[in-house]
């Protein structure tokens, strides 16, 4: 079973491709029969006796036997412990709605700030931009948000600062941004200096020393998207030289 | 733009663009022969309470004819559109969500209805939202000699005695919708059924070479 799955990584998979979870024919006698534990990330699914596709996409694997679907989308579905950059909407009571970009907005307590006490508020108001990590993220429940970590400091969360620019890519490009060694960063690193915090929901944000630096990064970023590395970097020369 | 050609269950020359549209989170447009549909998803998205179901996502289909306001005939449509959309959909992962398909009528030259579950197919497939099998529409009409054509024209239509269109899924060739228009024996059906079956594998193929095609560019 595990064998037909590799073979296939890389290959591109439509909803409704199975694979049988059937053992194989031949069991060696010498050898100690040991089960196979499979992992099954996003875009596969348990059916019964098989394992289905349920998201089109390339099919990935890590060791030992991790296997997800990669595919392109643009709506943010939550998951636990994933970080994003979300938009302060309302303020009731002890906790404020979040806006992510997902089907309902998610609440973010006004303890779940580093140094906050029933006291001491965190200065928090209405339309500002939060980088926030999701503790609570299941289809039946509201998603619930903070800005600490485990040990209850802060860890780069929070409330931005002035200045800046927000804008969307794809949650494709996330991904890619946001790999270890990544080469879109790579790249960037060799421009100009600049912040960059990138939510898994797809909202990028970007400050650089001056506007029209930042406008650049901006631009750049979101045509990342639909080219490939060699013209990635061609483009990212001729920004270097001052051409745009 | 890719462009099939068709040889032996003859459908019309048929080709597909994903990703076209901006603003939504899927969009495809379809094209066979002369008839055109644009589709665009969105969703999974907030609910109306008077709409929300708590276990599984609401659907919604909004056809929009080429010229004038939506009437009975897009109704019905919507409502197979619908149908076979909430059978292949996995909606149970998205409970109180919604899920909107606006399907925009380019041209109407025959076959629209199947022409819209394709385009509904695609734009479904680029949104990633989870599905448990394809579809695809086929028409099949039948003339005054009892001659079946697959993908019929407008004026092929026009010539029949009945006209059918069938969604079928792409895990086990089952019909999931049916929608049928004048007079016909039980065999004759039997026989549409057959071809359509024949000529979803052709659909299918289609489906997936461009899919392939879409992600060996950016990856």
């Amino acid at each position: 079973m595990l064998s037909s799955l590799k073979d296939r990584v890389g290959a591109v998979l439509l909803p409704g491709d199975g694979f049988s979870l059937d053992t194989d024919d031949t069991i060696s006698l010498t050898e100690q029969a040991k089960p196979d534990k499979v992992l099954c990330g996003p875009g596969l699914r348990r059916s019964g006796a098989r394992l289905v596709a349920c998201k089109s996409g390339v099919l990935r694997h890590k060791l030992p036997n991790v296997f997800w679907v990669d595919s392109q989308q643009r709506r943010y579905v939550p998951a636990k412990g994933e970080t994003v950059i979300g938009i302060v909407m309302l303020k009731s009571g002890d906790v404020f709605k979040v806006d992510f970009g997902g089907s309902e907005q998610a609440s973010l307590s006004y303890l779940a700030f580093e140094g906050s006490t029933k006291r001491n508020r965190p200065n928090v108001q209405v339309g500002d931009l939060v980088f926030a990590q999701f503790t609570i993220a299941n289809k039946d429940m509201e998603p619930e948000l903070v800005c600490i970590d485990s040990s209850g400091r802060a860890n780069g969360m929070g409330v931005f600062g002035p200045g800046g620019l927000l804008f969307r890519v794809s949650l494709g490009l996330v991904r890619r941004l946001l790999a270890p060694h990544s080469d879109i960063r790579s790249d960037l690193d060799q421009l100009f200096p600049c912040e960059l915090v990138v939510g898994m929901n797809g909202r990028v944000w970007v400050k650089s020393s001056s506007i029209q630096q930042t406008l650049i990064l901006a631009n750049l970023l979101q045509s990342c998207d639909t080219m490939t590395a060699p013209q990635r970097q061609e483009l990212f020369k001729r920004v270097k030289q001052g051409a745009l | 733009m890719e462009v099939c050609r068709s040889s032996a269950v003859s459908l019309r020359e048929f080709g597909c663009e994903q990703s076209l549209l901006s603003r939504p989170d899927g969009s495809a447009s379809f094209v066979q022969g002369d008839t055109s549909v644009l589709a665009g998803v969105y969703g999974p998205a907030e609910v109306k309470v008077s709409k929300e179901i708590y276990d599984r996502a609401t659907v919604e289909v909004l056809i929009q004819p080429k010229v004038g306001l939506p009437s009975v005939r897009e109704r019905s449509q919507e409502q197979c559109v619908r149908e076979t959309c909430e059978a292949s959909l996995l909606l149970s992962l998205h409970p109180r969500s919604s899920l909107t398909l606006v399907l925009q009528v380019l041209h109407d030259d025959g076959s629209l209805l199947s022409c819209s579950l394709n385009s509904a197919c695609m734009a479904l497939m680029d949104a990633g939202l989870p599905m448990s099998c394809l579809f695809c529409g086929v028409t099949c009409a039948i003339d005054y000699d009892g001659k079946i054509i697959t993908d019929p024209s407008a004026a092929q239509e026009k010539g029949s005695r009945a006209l059918m269109t069938f969604a079928i899924d792409s895990t086990e060739r089952r019909v999931l919708m049916s929608s049928t228009k004048g007079s016909f024996s039980v065999h004759e059906l039997q026989q549409c059924i057959a071809v359509s079956q024949k000529a979803s594998e052709k659909i299918f193929q289609f489906y997936r070479d461009s899919i392939s095609r879409r992600y060996s560019k950016n990856l």
